[in-house]
């Protein structure tokens, strides 16, 4: 056995443990053009209004390392491993100052993507899936993971009705799989949903066809939360004191 | 042939198959007159019509001016603190240092991964995390260490420009003036270089010599690197020496 091989099994799997805070996390996950946005969007009120206290926040929206994405996509420069640091420094910036506070102050912090996005995508690029995954082992569990599942045709059609073109990256066309963006996103979107499929059982997601209509999703995504704020652990605001 | 040796899973994307270049790594605290050495080095080297590209610690395009403007914030968490490093790292290794190993350059590289190793210990963070971190790094051919002790290093620090912030490791040793805290900062960093030395067979040179001195020393070691003899101290990879024990924090 090489000393890499034992060093790594000191360290825990990853988002293995349940968190101790008494806040709620809850995730969702999915390829561009999924609508979980949308959903997370219509998640939201539906916890408000029920009395919670929410918090949102979204993949990649950290101040910390904004200038070095806009410079790297801008002059395309970004390696899978520098694509995957970036993206895993905007992740440890937010759990410390956005996702943890409101855990332990007993809200529910809503993320738009977490860190499968990274496990996914930055698979897809070519990482090693242990390196990334071991990256992220710091990152808190999830209560709740919806994986919004769609083939890529319906999720290309929302994204071009939506938009004029596809974005370079989005597209992964830095790994120079199709002279065609339409082409090289429907390869590189492709592995990306395999690799979410992958951890549908790795990681536990709730999965939700993302093919039906929007009130039909949204239904399934509020009884899914119903269980877990009625059965798994008391409401959050008795917890809080 | 020379196959890249990488210190942990590499950059399984990326096909080299031969490397003729040397990686040659020169690493130390602040103040201990890196950069000097290294032009001299260079220069000897150039001489001899060796070509050579250089690069140093937060020096990339892609996170120079991030690194800059987040240290100035005083913002950073100990994984943020790695991650920046590591991103600025990979860009140029991948974008710089690979190339040029491929082309048959001899890179120096002042400070390498084990900077962020020692920094990243003495913030408490976990070995298996920060190896694994950097588990994508080139192992370089050689790594010449410039030791220090703490009181020079201050007297140094305090004769050219006064401390900082950061190097004085004020994020960790809150409560504490900027002095104390300096002095505690390094000692516990000198500590960790010492050990990270022994684990990794680094060429350790006095940094409390003369630069000539000093000089004479690296050449002699960049010769023997250059020419495939032993060096003086074996450099096993990272796979050969038994895991360091966690230090306590």
């Amino acid at each position: 056995m090489t000393v890499l091989s034992l060093l790594e099994d000191a360290l825990p799997a990853p988002l293995a443990d349940a968190h101790p805070y008494p806040g709620r996390l809850v995730v969702v996950e999915g390829i561009d053009g999924s609508g979980k946005s949308t959903q997370l969007q219509l998640l939201a009120k539906y916890l408000q209004n029920l009395g919670q206290k929410v918090f949102l926040t979204e993949w990649n929206s950290s101040e910390l390392v904004k200038q070095s994405t806009k410079r790297g996509k801008k002059t395309q420069s970004l390696t899978p491993t520098t694509f995957s640091l970036l993206h895993a420094t905007d992740f440890a910036d937010r759990l410390v100052t956005k996702i943890i506070p409101p855990l332990k102050a007993g809200m529910v912090v809503l993320a738009d993507r977490y860190a499968f996005t990274a496990f996914a995508r930055d698979v897809a690029r070519g990482v090693d899936p242990e390196w990334v995954r071991r990256l992220y082992s710091f990152a808190v569990r999830p209560d709740l993971t919806f994986y919004y599942r769609v083939p890529i045709d319906v999720s290309l059609t929302r994204l071009l009705v939506g938009r004029a073109k596809l974005k370079y990256y989005e597209a992964g066309m830095d790994l120079g799989l199709s002279t065609s963006i339409e082409e090289s996103f429907r390869i590189f979107q492709s592995r990306v949903v395999a690799e979410y499929d992958r951890m549908v059982t790795e990681f536990g997601f709730q999965v939700v066809d993302a093919t039906r209509p929007i009130p039909d999703q949204q239904r399934e995504t509020r009884q899914v939360i119903d269980r877990l704020f009625a059965i798994e652990k008391a409401p959050v605001s008795e917890e809080v004191k | 042939m020379r196959p890249p040796k990488w210190f942990g899973r590499g950059l399984p994307y990326l096909r080299y198959d031969d490397l003729p270049g040397r990686l040659i790594t020169v690493e130390g605290t602040d103040r201990v007159g890196r950069s000097s050495q290294i032009r001299l080095l260079r220069e000897w080297l150039e001489i001899q019509g060796y070509a050579v590209l250089e690069t140093g610690w937060t020096r990339s395009q892609l996170m120079g001016e991030t690194i800059a403007e987040a240290k100035e914030g005083h913002s950073l968490n100990r994984w943020t603190f790695t991650l920046l490093y590591a991103c600025d790292f990979a860009d140029r290794l991948e974008n710089q240092v690979l190339p040029a190993l491929r082309a048959g350059y001899i890179v120096l590289a002042d400070r390498y991964i084990y900077t962020a190793i020692a920094r990243g210990r003495a913030r408490g963070l976990d070995e298996a995390w920060l190896r694994n971190a950097f588990g994508f790094a080139l192992a370089p051919d050689l790594v010449v260490y410039l030791k220090i002790d703490v009181t020079t290093l201050t007297r140094r620090a305090l004769e050219t420009g006064g401390m900082d912030y950061w190097e004085a490791g004020m994020d960790i040793n809150p409560g504490l003036d900027m002095y104390d805290s300096f002095r505690r900062y390094q000692s516990r960093l000198l500590k960790e270089y010492d050990a990270i030395a022994g684990e990794f067979g680094f060429n350790v040179l006095d940094a409390r010599r003369s630069i000539k001195a000093i000089q004479d020393q690296l050449r002699a070691a960049v010769k023997n690197c250059l020419e495939g003899a032993p060096a003086a101290v074996p450099l096993p990879g990272p796979g050969d020496s038994p895991p360091p024990a966690s230090p306590a924090s």
